[in-house]
């Protein structure tokens, strides 16, 4: 088997605070049950096969959970739910790098849990969209009401969901590729 | 879960294990590896008898289809990294074929992005 058989794969994150629905995101669109792994992360890297030094700096362990959507024969998507906690966030340049966008999922009875998220795809230029999760069908806000307490750009898109459906998180997932694909169009100079 | 059945399962248990695993090394020489680079067994007959148990579930679990590393340390219960160590070797060994992420610059692809749309909107 050559290289070239191999499929490629992207990926898209989900984050949000504790809670507010992640795994139960991926796992409705994923087609295999949502796993888990965790990574060791130092905030300097040794860059040698030794422990020297090791003592010196700060490790932390982060979990993460993903699931698999397989869109063809040679491309498979990924989608990870990444930590809330914003004192994991250094290590968030790994996880960001190569994703094709970002969904943030946010919950109306706390949506500060959702600032930290936010601020960074900003900075960092990343497409997102949010997704704002009502849970049990209770729509408690509007998506304009989202997007202001949030101070979204007019191009972000809001989408009200309910994760535990697919279609509906199907819905937040085409928002965010709708969101990427016009910021690809006009990269390519052609209108959206 | 309590937070003490949470430090012995997971961090204790991880903090010995790992760097035996991998004969004490922390960092894969190759640093190339993402968490979603895709692995495959370039032989599936290949003989893994002499391989440690964990290289060894690593070339049984790719024969079938390409998993990402993430999977795979999933699957094992080992961290990222040390996954990566033995991915490491086992590429030296040229006995799995490993392909990167889809490479992604500023700005996407636009056929890259309307394939990634079409694939969802089947699911």
């Amino acid at each position: 088997m050559t290289q070239s058989l191999v499929p490629g794969a992207v990926k898209i994150l989900v984050a949000g605070g504790f809670g507010v629905g992640k795994t139960t995101m991926v796992g409705s669109v994923s087609e295999i049950e949502p796993l888990s792994t965790e990574e060791r992360i130092t905030q300097a890297s040794v860059g040698v096969d030794s422990l020297d030094g090791v003592r010196d700096k700060s490790t932390t362990t982060v979990a993460m959970d993903f699931g698999r959507i397989t869109l063809r024969d040679d491309l498979v998507l990924y989608l990870f739910g990444t930590p809330g906690q914003f004192r994991f966030w250094f290590m968030w340049d790994d996880l960001a790098l190569g994703a094709l966008g970002a969904i943030v999922l946010a919950d109306t009875r706390r949506l500060e849990s959702s600032f930290a998220a936010v601020d960074y795809f900003e900075q960092r230029g990343v497409p997102f969209a949010v997704g704002v999760n009502c849970f049990h069908g209770r729509r408690e806000a509007s998506a304009e009401d989202v997007r202001a307490a949030l101070d979204l750009d007019e191009s972000v898109p809001v989408v009200l969901c309910d994760v535990r459906d697919r279609a509906s998180s199907k819905e937040v997932l085409l928002a965010l590729l709708d969101r990427v694909r016009t910021g690809a169009l006009a990269a390519a100079g052609q209108p959206a | 879960m309590t937070p003490e059945e949470a430090w012995f399962d997971r961090e204790a248990g991880h903090l010995v294990r790992p760097y035996a695993i991998t004969g004490g090394r922390t960092e894969s020489g190759r640093t190339d590896y993402s968490l979603i680079t895709l692995v495959v067994t370039a032989d599936p007959r290949v003989d893994t008898t002499r391989l440690g148990p964990e290289p060894a579930a690593i070339l049984g679990m790719c024969r079938e289809r390409p998993l990402a590393v993430a999977e795979i340390a999933a699957q094992l219960d080992l961290p990222v990294s040390v996954v990566k160590v033995l991915l490491g070797d086992l590429a030296d060994a040229s006995l799995i074929i490993t392909r990167a992420p889809v490479p992604l610059a500023e700005v996407p692809d636009l056929a890259l992005v309307q394939a990634v749309i079409d694939g969802v909107r089947n699911l």
